[in-house]
């Protein structure tokens, strides 16, 4: 059973309506009478909705695990997100917003605004450690080394198929901007490598 | 018009340069989407397309918060005529081939990643974040085109020739890229912009670097340049891109679902 007050974890699934799945959980009414979880207004829970929020390019990844929200406010029940787009270009980042704002109105937050965050510009040093172990599991090379220590050439990028380090740049352009083309000499699978920023 | 609404103006036009050389060039390489040497090629292309557009978004929104005409950034981008833009005549060549589309490209990104690194240091907050992050693309994009004019410069004769035959026409556009004028030099004296002559150092240095690499000749940098984009002067090239860029928009002023 979810605790007393935290936001569905699936603020989405149709069960929330289930009689019995809301059993002990303390309900409050709004002027349209509609049925609404108290959403806590505590940083942790915000974290917690959205650490569901998915990256739409990388699904399993979540928005969390790039590490592209980058500071929580509220004041007076208001949330403001601040939110870096990885790339200037990326054409997700308004699809990314709809999806925040799908996800934080789902869990029964009202007031929320997203705002751009350019600087600090975004990194690749901010994917988190989890982040990189699930781009590498659905077959994508996790950025090597740190941009705030290494250079941009990334040499010996190895296979995210067999381990291999004989690896070959094809393309400096991958199927999204922010990836990088490589085939393995070894098992001679092509991969994306997400590029170290 | 006191000194602040000229600083304003000025930092305008400043703006809009570089969001319409980045807007132009990357209208130009979209052209060749479907119509790329290579499917790696492509992909590259457009993503290089799609970085520019994305940084020429970040510039036309600032540029639109200092518009004496509160123009916004969609009717900056579709909404004005060719003496209006104020983009490098450079970018607004036509793609020629694939040495020709390297070229423009390598003098643009060398001249690119230049400024930026530059801008970084620009007294201006909101400057300085938006080349923050502008400036780990460009990298990445002058890698590439660097890799490129190496790659066929380097290559069989017949590859040589080509990309020294590109070098040459593509040369009487490059002079723009190191020019300054008074925009230039008020935004300059007031620490907005970088200093032009280490852009303009800095510019040389890669160009002279990496055709050394590739085995072409490096044309005079006395020779004689066309001027004018920045100014908005253009060469024929502009306005039939802006008839294929902006057809939608004009046909539609306005509209809110296409
Ligand atoms: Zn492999």
């Amino acid at each position: 059973m979810r605790k007393f007050g935290k936001p569905s974890p699936k603020p989405l699934a149709p069960s929330r309506f289930n009689q019995e799945d809301l059993t002990g959980q303390l309900l409050v009414t709004d002027l349209q009478g509609d049925l609404k979880y108290q959403a806590s207004y505590e940083k942790e829970a915000i974290w917690q909705v959205l650490s569901q929020v998915q990256d739409p390019e990388i699904p399993s990844v979540s928005i969390l695990d790039l590490g592209i929200v980058r500071h929580i406010s509220v004041h007076m029940r208001q949330i403001t997100l601040a939110v870096s787009p990885t790339y200037s270009g990326c054409p997700a980042t308004d699809l990314i917003n709809d999806l925040i704002m799908e996800a934080m109105e789902g869990a029964g937050y009202q007031n929320v605004n997203i705002k751009q965050a350019l600087s600090p510009a975004w990194s690749s040093d901010f994917i988190t450690q989890e982040g990189r172990e699930k781009l590498k599991a659905v077959g994508i090379a996790p950025p090597k080394g740190m941009v705030s220590k290494a250079s941009l050439i990334d040499r010996d990028i190895p296979c995210p198929h067999c381990e291999s380090q004989d690896t070959r740049l094809l393309s400096e352009f991958g199927s999204t901007a922010c990836k990088a083309l490589y085939q393995c000499n070894d098992c001679r699978e092509a991969f994306d490598y997400f590029k170290c920023i | 018009m006191n000194s602040n609404t000229t600083q304003t103006t000025a930092l305008f036009h400043y703006l809009l340069r570089l969001a319409d050389s980045n807007l132009i060039l990357s209208q130009r390489l979209c052209e060749l989407c479907g119509d790329a040497p290579s499917l790696e090629e492509e992909l590259a292309i457009s993503n290089v397309a799609l970085d520019l557009i994305g940084q020429a978004r970040n510039w036309y929104e600032y540029a639109s918060e200092l518009d004496p005409l509160k123009r916004n950034p969609d009717h900056l981008a579709f909404r004005r005529d060719a003496h209006e833009f104020y983009n490098f005549l450079l970018v607004e060549q036509k793609n020629g081939n694939f040495a020709d589309t390297i070229t423009r490209q390598f003098f643009f990104d060398a001249w690119h990643l230049a400024t930026l690194e530059s801008l970084q240091d620009s007294n201006d907050e909101r400057i300085r974040s938006i080349a923050d992050k502008a400036v780990k693309e460009v990298s990445y994009h002058l890698r590439r085109s660097s890799q490129w004019v190496i790659r066929l410069g380097d290559g069989t004769d017949v590859s040589h020739e080509k990309m020294q035959t590109a070098i040459n026409n593509a040369w009487r556009f490059t002079g723009e890229l190191l020019s300054k004028d008074e925009v230039d030099d008020m935004l300059e004296t007031d620490g907005l912009i970088p200093d032009a002559s280490k852009t303009s150092q800095l510019w040389k240095h890669s160009i002279e670097t990496i055709l050394t690499q590739a085995t072409l000749d490096r044309p005079d940098y006395a020779a004689w340049m066309y001027m004018g984009g920045k100014q908005g002067e253009h060469t024929e090239c502009l306005g039939f891109i802006l008839t294929e860029m902006q057809y939608l928009q004009r046909a539609y002023p306005d509209a809110k679902v296409w």
